[in-house]
């Protein structure tokens, strides 16, 4: 198989670095090599992150530039059109409809941009959930990147891997059953 | 099938000098090396790790310990080694007893760094092996060959990675403990650098590097791939991932574990064998240039820029001029650049200074460079580790030649940063009389990469209680009279103690003292300020804090929950009391 791209964006803390590893540790166990990349530094200190996980046969590089992700999963939907130039024209956007001011709009500078997801929606097939909203019904903010896990999963169509058990795995006991909710509630919400 | 890990290169570095049965360990932290040491204590019952004062100390630590016999390890980012390049200069001529590794992690694109210095010149310039793997498997085991060559032929090696070697998870085998034999120390004069030694020690350098070359053309980690013999790659490093995606099948590769000195027969031999030579390498033409420079024609930077991080799809652009496919959604993302955190304490010193017109604020490298970011915008320079004092004390200086006496120089480091490399421009100050107020900003961590422990916070790499160095003690001794120490976050006392500083007629310093609120040992008093909105009268005084947490909405300030901690620096500089903190979350 041709090796797979995807991209997690979002800010610092969110827990896409989380989510990326749950979908690491299902790929690994499905066989295939698999690298994945991210930046640390500065950029968590309430900057844009990027984590970056490839899979295939054979993967080389652990890092795609613009026009080569096959799936953009995007935490907030300003990052979402942000990172938008990395997919592929035919590529599959995921994303949390849910906006977090930056420093720089929270202060006035300028103005959080109208939009995001409808200019995304209008380039890319889309899969759009309020993750924030779902988690917190199911009793969590902090659950929001499994409810992203199972809207990606959706759009990902990786069926064959049993990713119940691999949350079983992956994440500590005590927040077991609440992840678990919170990734079928991502399957079903993706829309 | 093999038993596989996901790890990172830095996980892998420190795996691998476990296996390679390293004994001592030191380092200082920086982006993106760190967690090689933070893996290391994970091994502390077969080896010994530290964070060393600085990366010159931790060269010389690891320097030492291969000279009585152990196999040692130092780290650094890429700037580091400028700190420790004196000392490796030199043990590569009196050459080491066991083996000597000194990785460097380079930062190409500088995700958080000041510059994107190529350090394979080093490699070349202390006339020292060097050794570059491409993924977490690499990193392992090319540590175990690293150790080998450093032994055998008796020099330091430089093991060269990249943010994204370091920092990019891949597969791994792990492999056995090999344990390296036993050695007696005895005194031996060939570890004594004086003139007429060091006359005798260079020429053997050279013998060794000769040998060492030979090696590099049979060594398993420098590799010929024959696929045809049209076109024809020479690359290394994380360059090779990039370019195995991008050449087509039928390119043929010589892939180098072994950088410096390069393997000129293989290369020639090679080259012989290809139609077309491409030497692809991030950043500088290092490569390149050595092997134009044997005869042998190739192209290189004459493509690839020798700007930034690269990746395949500008490979593919630069060598092939295949523009990736994208589509522009018409709408721009504002930028989120990196602020201090809600609570940060060094916010109520920045604020302070902001407000001070004839302030020059020299500034350092740590989370305070943030310092100098809009609204606070309190900072001058920023160069390097330990700058803050000294570049301030040549500021000083300047505006007193000049005369332009109305200027007040405030040099800024943090309290790592103080033991790095602020301490001798501390006594600087003091011995040529500057007239400038150097200031500790004590956040008792070492911050910005990730909380590592330092000579002031009590306790070391490998989890033990350790002497906390006062920094005001240090200061006291050198001489300074007046050491003023405040709560940055009350903003009364912090403005009191600039004033004071501002007009003292003795040697002056400042320690703004609070713990950053991100240690996890400690416990903080955390609350959440709230706006009474029928007292907000709109006037953005709040905003000129520059905290993450306060923002305007619809003309009157808010404050998000779900980042505020308390800290009340929005609050003591609302002009009508609207701001009141709750006392718990």
């Amino acid at each position: 198989m041709e090796t797979k791209h995807a991209i997690l964006v979002g800010v610092g803390g969110q827990g896409a670095i989380l989510t990326a590893k749950v979908l690491v540790a299902g790929l690994m166990e499905a066989g295939y090599d698999v690298k994945m990349s991210e930046v640390h530094g500065m950029s968590q200190r309430g900057g844009s992150v990027s984590t970056q996980v490839h899979w295939g046969k054979k993967v080389y590089s652990p890092v795609i530039g613009e026009g080569a992700a096959d799936l953009l999963v995007a935490f907030e939907k300003m990052e979402a059109v942000r990172y938008s130039k990395f997919l592929k024209p035919d590529g599959i956007a995921v994303i949390n409809d849910y906006a977090m001011p930056s420093s720089t709009t929270a202060a006035g500078l300028c103005a959080y941009p109208e939009g995001c997801v409808e200019a995304m929606k209008k380039n890319f097939k889309c899969y759009t959930l309020n993750a924030a909203d779902i988690a917190l019904r199911l009793g969590s903010a902090k659950c929001m990147n499994i409810v992203l896990f199972g809207a990606m999963i959706k759009a990902l169509g990786m069926e064959d891997i049993d990713w119940e058990d691999v949350i079983r795995r992956t994440v500590p006991e005590k927040f077991l059953e609440l992840n678990l909710q919170a990734y079928h509630a991502g399957r079903d919400a993706a829309k | 099938m093999m038993k596989q890990y996901l790890m990172s290169g830095n996980e892998a570095i420190a795996r691998g000098a476990y296996e390679a049965d390293v004994k001592l360990c030191s380092a200082y932290p920086g982006t993106p090396s760190t967690e090689i040491f933070e893996t290391l204590p994970k091994y502390k019952d077969d080896l010994y790790c530290e964070w060393a004062p600085n990366e010159k100390v931790a060269a010389e630590v690891a320097y030492g310990g291969a000279v009585a016999g152990v196999r040692s390890l130092c780290a650094m980012k890429h700037v580091g080694l400028n700190v420790a390049a004196d000392p490796i200069f030199t043990a590569a001529y009196n050459g080491i007893g066991r083996g000597f590794v000194v990785v460097s992690a380079d930062d190409p694109s500088m995700h958080s760094s000041q510059n994107e210095q190529d350090n394979r010149f080093y490699a070349q310039h202390a006339r020292i092996a060097m050794v570059e793997p491409s993924d977490s498997q690499e990193c392992k085991d090319f540590m175990k060959e690293a150790y080998q060559i450093s032994e055998r032929f008796d020099m330091p090696v430089l093991f060269r990675t990249t943010t994204r070697v370091s920092h990019s998870k891949s597969l791994v085998v792990l492999g056995e403990r090999e344990e390296a034999q036993p050695f007696d120390y005895h005194r031996d004069a060939k570890n004594i650098s004086a003139p007429a030694r060091a006359y005798q020690n260079h020429p053997k350098l050279e013998k060794n590097l000769k040998a060492l070359e030979e090696y590099g053309c049979t060594c398993p980690i420098n590799h010929v791939e024959m696929n045809g013999t049209k076109i024809g790659v020479i690359t290394a490093s994380i360059a090779y991932e990039y370019a195995k995606d991008v050449f087509p099948a039928d390119t043929s590769f010589l892939k180098l574990g072994l950088t410096y000195p390069l393997p000129m027969k293989l290369i020639r031999e090679f080259a012989e064998k290809v139609d077309q030579l491409y030497v692809i390498e991030e950043l500088e033409g290092f490569m390149e240039q050595q092997i134009k420079a044997a005869g042998i024609p190739c192209t290189g930077k004459e493509k690839v820029s020798r700007l930034y991080e690269l990746n395949p799809q500008r490979l593919q652009e630069e060598v092939f001029g295949k523009k990736p496919e994208t589509k522009d959604v018409g709408v721009t993302a504002v930028s989120r650049p990196p602020a201090l955190c809600p609570g940060c304490p060094h916010r109520g010193f920045f604020y302070t200074m902001s407000k001070g017109k004839n302030f020059v604020i020299s500034g350092d490298i740590g989370c305070y460079t943030l310092g100098s970011a809009a609204p606070l915008s309190a900072v001058d320079t920023c160069v390097c580790m330990g700058g803050g004092f000294s570049v301030g004390m040549g500021m000083a200086k300047a505006f007193e030649i000049t005369g332009q006496c109305e200027k007040k120089v405030f040099g800024v480091v943090g309290d790592s940063t103080f033991f790095h490399s602020g301490m001798t421009g501390a006594a600087e100050i003091i011995y040529n009389k500057g007239h400038m107020v150097p200031v500790v900003l004590d956040n008792h961590i070492t911050g910005m990469t990730g909380h590592q422990d330092n000579p002031g916070t009590g306790f070391t790499l490998q989890g033990e209680i350790a002497a906390a160095i006062k920094i005001e003690d240090v200061l006291k001794a050198y001489g300074y009279e007046k050491i003023l120490i405040v709560d940055p976050q009350d903003l009364t006392a912090m403005q009191k103690t600039v004033d004071e500083a501002e007009v003292s007629t003795v040697p002056t310093a400042i320690i703004c003292r609070r713990p950053c609120l991100l240690i996890k040992r400690m416990k903080h008093d955390i609350g959440l300020c709230e706006v009474d909105s029928s007292k907000c009268i709109g006037c953005k005084k709040c905003l000129k804090v520059g905290c993450p947490a306060v923002m305007m909405e619809n003309g009157k300030s808010r404050i998000d929950s779900t980042q505020c901690v308390g800290c009340t620096v929005c609050a003591q500089v609302c002009p009508k009391g609207a701001i009141t903190r709750k006392e718990s979350k």
